[in-house]
């Protein structure tokens, strides 16, 4: 059954290949997502209990993350029909082929439960993403592919080293060499230390890299900046998403050692280090979709954040996960309606979103205020369970730089997004022919919603699945 | 064959050297491709005995990174009609210096690992980290598209002697995996490295810079 979730989209991947048309082909898109989504559902609800030496299967972990990832690919594949019938003239065969691909990949990475193989998997996400990256074909996007090719490679080709090294530590532990996660989390007490640290370090750092974490954060603002904005809502709660999780596995491993304080210390520093760079860029930043990229760094840092403070935050941070996924939703597909409409992401051309297009500004201010951290919205609550996590563990200094971080990047933004929202629109932009469509705004209303909705209510089973993985990742069920 | 194992990766080390001191492309090229042969030679030595997979992972290690991805990557400079890497951003002397630098740090840091019995005094570990490391300082001091790839594949032959350790142990998809990615990834690159032919007629990255802050 796990494997049709990954098997379906590779063969909708195929079927772009057989028809001719540009217009009709965007409609394998929704339905494809739809299918994913719905087998997502049944297997979820068929509780399939994890099979010992499985490749595939479902813990609690990766659960919630792969229910979240075919909800944002559905609505994104939706919001994809209309961006592509926008575009008839950009050729969308191979655009579409890829993003099947991608998904297909995507859902093996997370189901797998063999380190190796998910580092296939992640790797096969990397490559075919970078299509996707060149949609538009100009200089500028082959630029951006290439940096995001290079140091994804790179990253990726350390994330192996790491495996090799955590392979190692098990082989000098004079275990049974099996690569599964449920083996090698079971028998973690005995692993080699020096080397588990030393593969922790690689791990993270080339998983990281993926994640987007500063100083690794290099290919994000131009990767997201030039690719259509759907991509970059499916790169930002996606790709790294994917990433997030098998930093999640090995932070389990090192938990599962009992050699978890270091583990720890390397994630609150990185991820305060991530939330300033991006605080840094966000300040007078010019281009609205280079400062969602930077956004997305943050909430990176966040979310690893959450992780180091342990406990509380680990609950706050898998909550923050589904938040961020869904609030970029959001704002990168409303910035790409306000992208086509003016024809330029610098915010000099661009004034009066709210005016010319009434739905998508609206949206796109209040995608700002909740992936700001106001109150009603999801990542409202989620930021303040890992600031109060820090204060119940006493790190009073986390809590506070975490709090400055977030006031800095509150006002950097705004500066941005109210130059786009308010004021008169140009008369060129007036004049473009973009409209509002059912295709291109639905989505967005719908992720909008969700994010609402997690504010004010998360439904029991929600909350549920999300304790329970994070007992799952701290060994305590 | 497990004597020769020392001797192979000497010359592996050496040939580190020798890709951080030449400007030449072709002769870069060429030397990441002996590197990759010699990796191949080595996984026969390393493993004892021989049977169908290890000759087949030795094939494939030999076609893809001794053949299949030099070939292209020679394709490319003939058809882009470039010959040396003029100026990198960093010299070729400092580079060396960094090189022989690492490779001793490495020396030293794998001693205070705790080996496994059987690679205790075995050069492979210190000579995968001073590979990996060469290949971080080819990919990050070069400007040429071509000379990044070449780093990048002398990083993966690193990563490859380390996972030599792992041969008994690790399962054969790990092994495949690498390959298979190693030739996706330089396919993918490959392609792109046409596209930035065709857009600016040159292979070289200083171009690519409109983005940034």
């Amino acid at each position: 059954m796990l494997v049709l979730t990954i098997l379906l989209p590779l063969l909708f991947g195929g079927l772009a290949f057989a028809f001719r048309s540009n217009l009709k082909r965007p409609w394998l898109l929704p339905i494809g997502g739809g299918l994913h989504l719905l087998a997502t559902c049944l297997i979820l609800l068929g509780q399939a209990p994890l099979r010992d030496g499985a490749w595939l299967g479902l813990d609690p972990l990766n659960k919630v993350v792969l229910a979240f990832l075919s909800v944002l690919f559905f609505l994104c594949s939706v919001y994809a029909r209309g961006y592509l019938v926008g575009r008839p003239q950009q050729p969308n065969r191979i655009f579409i082929a890829a993003l099947f691909a991608f998904l297909g990949m995507l859902t093996l990475a997370v189901e797998a439960q063999h380190l190796g193989l998910m580092w296939v998997a992640v790797e096969a996400c990397t490559l075919s993403s970078a299509p996707l990256l060149y949609f538009n074909q100009n200089p500028r996007s082959l630029e951006a592919t290439w940096k995001y090719l290079l140091i994804g490679s790179v990253g990726i080709a350390l994330a192996l080293l790491g495996s090799y090294f955590l392979a190692y530590s098990a082989l000098h532990g004079g275990m049974s060499t099996s690569l599964f996660f449920p083996d090698l989390v079971r028998e973690a007490p005995h692993l080699s230390h020096p080397w588990l640290r030393a593969a922790f370090i690689l791990l993270f750092v080339g998983y990281g890299t993926k994640m987007g974490l500063a100083p690794m954060h290099t290919w994000k603002p131009d990767a997201y900046g030039e690719a259509p904005g759907l991509v970059g809502a499916l790169l930002a709660g996606g790709l790294t998403t994917a990433a997030f999780l098998a930093v999640l596995r090995f932070f389990q491993i090192c938990t599962a050692a009992h050699d978890v304080a270091f583990a720890r210390g390397i994630m609150v520093t990185i991820g305060l280090f991530s939330m300033a760079v991006a605080a840094v860029f966000m300040v007078r930043q010019r281009d609205y979709k280079r400062m969602l990229a930077y956004s997305s760094v943050e909430h990176m840092g966040i979310l690893v954040l959450g992780i180091g403070l342990g406990g509380l935050g680990v609950f706050g941070s898998l909550l923050h996960l589904v938040n961020n996924g869904l609030t970029k939703g959001v704002l990168f597909l409303a910035a790409a309606n306000i992208h086509r409409a003016f024809g330029s992401k610098r915010v000099e051309d661009v004034s009066g979103a709210i005016r010319r297009l009434p739905v998508t500004g609206a949206l796109f201010l209040a995608g700002f205020f909740a992936i700001t951290g106001s109150p009603p919205f999801g990542p409202f609550f989620s930021e303040f369970t890992i600031l109060r996590a820090a204060v119940v563990g006493g790190r009073f200094w986390v809590a506070g730089l975490f709090l400055i971080m977030l006031f800095v990047i509150f006002v950097g933004m705004s500066a941005t997004v109210f130059a786009v929202v308010q004021g008169e629109p140009s008369e060129k932009a007036v004049a473009s022919g973009y409209k509002d469509t059912a295709f291109t705004v639905g989505p967005i209303v719908a992720f909008l919603a969700i994010v609402l909705l997690l504010g004010v209510y998360v439904p029991p089973p929600l909350s549920q699945a999300l304790h329970q993985a994070a007992g799952f990742i701290e060994g305590t069920p | 064959m497990h004597n020769l194992v020392g001797p192979l990766l000497v010359v592996v080390l050496l040939l580190n050297f020798f890709l951080l001191g030449t400007s030449r492309l072709q002769g870069v090229i060429n030397a990441s491709a002996m590197q990759g042969v010699l990796l191949g030679v080595l996984t026969l030595c390393v493993h004892e005995g021989l049977n169908v997979w290890i000759g087949l992972i030795t094939l494939v290690t030999v076609l893809v990174k001794g053949v299949l991805i030099p070939g292209m990557l020679l394709r490319a400079i003939r058809d882009a009609a470039i010959r040396r890497e003029i100026e990198p951003f960093i010299g070729f002397l400092p580079c060396l210096l960094f090189g022989a630098l690492g490779t001793g740090a490495s020396l030293i840091f794998a001693r205070t690992l705790p080996l496994a019995k059987e690679h205790v005094g075995s050069l492979l570990v210190p000579a995968a980290m001073a590979t990996v490391w060469t290949g971080f300082l080819v990919l990050t001091t070069r400007r040429k598209a071509i000379n990044q790839v070449v780093g990048y594949l002398v990083l993966e032959n690193g990563i490859y002697i380390m996972g030599l350790t792992l041969l008994h142990a690790m399962p054969f998809m790990v092994e495949m995996g690498v390959l298979l990615d190693l030739f996706v990834g330089i396919f993918v690159m490959g392609i792109i490295l046409n596209h930035i032919r065709r857009e600016f007629s040159s292979l070289d990255t200083a171009h690519l810079s409109a983005l940034k802050e």
